[in-house]
């Protein structure tokens, strides 16, 4: 534990933060577009769900969006899910756990190594929409955050 | 070296499929295969049938494979073998320094005597469930009843043995491959033998009814869910696999099925991985291919009854939610979970009508499952009134079948649980009884009387579960919980969650102060987040030809011959092959 906290300290002191969702009074930095999960989506039906206008709006602007980070695949990945609630069974780890359909995919500029998973994070970057199949991984998304960088909330 | 099945499958042991004391049906398919615990040289097996040469009993010369998976260790592999002649059949496969033995039953069926076959599963259906159902639904005084369940008075009755091969517990998957198959399999599997292969689509395979009904005959196939229909129940009618969780190969396999009503929830697996809400990897979209293959599709209940009345209607897929659909305690009443979302759910009774008005247009005749799935699926979080409601809803949908099979006789009705949970009925739980206890108001002996739910409705559900004296129906395997002796009005329970990734199931803190909420300690494991599957047999009642099979205590896999046999997929024809049969 010690040694993460030393490393994490170095990279410019991420905290750790606790379990306790801080949603509140969080300002995004200016630029960026403030999005919740509950926006993203405007229906669910059974033939699929239907991006909501404000997330096509967003496309391609900078936005912040807070959210829990999941479990990522590597720690040297570059990518990790940014999740509504936090994820308690690892969906890369087990093939029968399925992600949530309201999933983000962030890719980092840095590396996910220093950030411990489960804490509430705020995420920063451009949002893409529309499915993509990530190159390396081959893991299908709806939305991504690239160029992105997080804060602890 | 003696065989040793019993201890369960070990990734070096070896073994033959179909396993010891397999009953195979007389012209069935199935893969043989025969798993050495070393490597071993072709020219040191030897492989008898009875004592004779198996090449001539099997078909064919099994193929070697001499390191399987990397394990050092040699498999022999048949694929597709068919044995017509009824019999005792006596595998021994010998190799340097062990010899492995099985015997299997093939036997035929009489001639056909039933031209319909309906399997109702009341998935997880305890006698909890059935009797709850009965008191809220019927209504009870002075100890007598004043009605049926539609399947209480069904002539004949067995109890059921749910048990798999790997395992005293079973789940869903390996007990209706047993109903669809004959063949016992592995919690988890369907229709295959759990072997040492390490692709979950490399197993040896079983014939599902569906296929040898549509290999042998013209009649149609109908599966019907009320969960997604890629879940283990409705798979079992067509799928092929080690694991239950590869949805997405079973919805394919569903396509590949032909079989010509297919109706439940899970439309996630049937869209392309471009859709947002898709859980597909691929770019099939599999509405677009049934629709290609001539079929109808509804997505409501509106759509679905008027797809099913049209006269040139025989092929109906039919998808009305994106996961499980919604029980009948939150369609009706509660309007919880998503029942909002998705306000068009078309009721397991009216899926049951519209399927038999399909496939009955088919003058060769039909085979039907249809699944109440939420039973389980809410047993497993202890809410224990949204199960019994599904209970009262499948005794709708049993006497929609019921009255088709009072114009056409020729109808064989089976309705099963798949396997049980460890629920009971201890009396009643009275608000009125004085203290701030909660277990100080379960009344038990003579001070539980009878519950105070109103009156059933037209549709035989009691209009409120929130009544002041109601069931105390506890659940005797849990994981830590909060007991709130209160149904639970705001959405299904979740009685345990993990507070940490790594950590365990613990009770979910949400309930913890609701008034009277009191912690009880589970006793199943800390990896258990809801309740489990029990051993308890299983209730079975049939009616129609064929249904004089079912009586006393059954295997599970006895029911799969009795529908066999009622169809007649394997009729005998000598007089020797007569005498044989009549067992």
């Amino acid at each position: 534990m010690r040694d993460g906290a030393l490393k994490r300290r170095a990279l410019g002191a991420w905290a750790l933060g606790g379990l306790a969702a801080a949603t509140g009074a969080w300002a995004a930095p200016s630029g960026a577009v403030k999005i919740t999960f509950a926006e993203l989506y405007k229906s669910r039906t059974v033939m699929g769900m239907a991006f909501s206008d404000r997330t096509l709006q967003l496309a391609g602007k900078p936005v912040a969006i807070a959210g829990y980070m999941a479990p990522p695949l590597k720690a040297e990945s570059n990518f990790f899910v940014l999740t509504r609630q936090p994820v308690s069974i690892c969906p890369f780890c087990s093939s029968d756990a399925d992600w949530p359909l309201d999933i983000v995919v962030v890719y980092l500029s840095g590396t996910v190594e220093t950030l411990q998973d489960g804490s509430p994070i705020n995420v920063i970057g451009t949002l893409q929409v529309g499915s993509s199949v990530d190159a390396a991984t081959g893991f299908v998304s709806q939305l991504r955050v690239a160029d992105a960088r997080v804060q602890p909330l | 070296m003696a065989l040793c099945l019993s201890l369960g499958s070990m990734v070096h042991a070896a073994a033959i499929y179909p396993i010891d004391r397999a009953a195979i049906l007389a012209g069935s398919k199935f893969d043989f295969k025969v798993e050495f615990d070393q490597v071993v040289q072709a020219q040191d097996i030897t492989l008898t049938v009875n004592g004779g040469d198996a090449k001539k009993i099997l078909g064919a010369t099994p193929k070697l494979i001499s390191n399987e998976d990397g394990l050092n260790a040699s498999s022999l592999i048949l694929r597709d073998v068919i044995l017509a002649k009824p019999g005792s059949y006596t595998l021994v496969a010998s190799a340097p320094g062990q010899r492995l033995e099985v015997t299997w039953e093939v036997y035929p069926t009489g001639p056909r005597k039933a031209k319909n076959v309906i399997l109702f599963i009341g998935d997880g259906m305890t006698i909890a469930n059935r009797t709850a159902a009965r008191i809220l639904s019927k209504g009870i005084k002075e100890g007598k009843y004043f009605g049926k369940l539609s399947f209480d008075d069904m002539p004949n009755m067995a109890l059921v043995g749910t048990s798999g091969v790997d395992s005293i517990i079973t789940d869903s998957a390996n007990s209706m491959s047993a109903y669809t198959t004959g063949h016992k399999s592995s919690v988890n599997a369907l229709g295959v033998y759990v072997s040492r292969a390490k692709d979950n689509f490399d197993h040896p395979k079983v014939e599902t009814i569906t296929e040898i009904v549509k290999r042998k005959t013209d009649m149609a196939v109908g599966i019907v869910s009320d969960a997604e229909i890629e879940d283990a129940t409705p798979a079992g009618m067509v799928a092929h696999t080690r694991r239950r969780s590869e949805k997405a190969v079973i919805a394919e396999q569903l396509f590949l099925s032909r079989a010509d009503v297919i109706m439940g929830g899970g439309s996630a697996y049937f869209l392309p991985q471009s859709v947002p809400g898709s859980k597909r990897k691929d770019s099939n979209n599999f509405i677009d291919l049934f629709k290609f293959d001539g079929f109808e599709f509804a997505t409501t209940d509106q759509e679905m009854k008027d797809a099913a009345a049209k006269p040139k209607t025989t092929k109906l897929l039919g998808l009305y939610h994106p996961e499980n659909m919604d029980g009948a305690l939150d369609r009706y009443f509660l309007h919880k979970n998503t029942v909002e979302q998705f306000p068009n759910q078309p009721d397991l009774t009216d899926m049951t009508r519209a399927a038999i008005q399909v496939l009955s247009r088919n003058k060769n005749g039909f085979v039907l499952m249809v699944e109440a799935g939420l039973i389980d699926k809410f047993n497993h979080p202890l809410d224990w009134e949204r199960s019994v409601y599904d209970t009262i809803m499948l005794s709708n949908a049993v006497q929609v079948a019921k009255d088709f099979a009072a114009k056409h006789h020729d109808t064989l009705i089976l309705v099963t649980p798949d396997h049980t949970h460890g629920a009971s009925i201890v009396g009643t739980i009275d608000d009125s009884k004085p203290g701030p206890d909660m277990r100080n108001k379960v009344g038990v002996y003579e001070d539980a009387g009878y519950p105070n739910y109103p009156a059933a409705n037209k549709d035989g559900y009691p209009e409120s579960v929130d009544v002041s004296k109601r069931l105390a129906f506890f659940y005797g395997n849990t994981p830590d919980y909060y007991e709130t002796y209160q149904p639970k009005l705001d959405g299904t329970f979740v009685p345990a969650i993990k507070l940490s990734k790594d950590g365990p199931y613990v009770a979910n803190p949400a309930y913890k102060d609701l008034p009277g909420a009191v912690l009880r300690v589970g006793n199943l494991p800390q990896s258990a987040d809801t309740g489990t599957h029990t051993a308890d047999d299983g209730l079975l009642t049939a009616m129609g030809p064929g249904s004089e099979r079912i009586h006393g205590f059954i295997d599970n896999t006895e029911v799969f011959r009795t529908m066999v046999d009622a169809l007649g997929l394997a009729p005998v024809s000598t007089k020797a092959d007569l005498r044989k049969s009549k067992k």
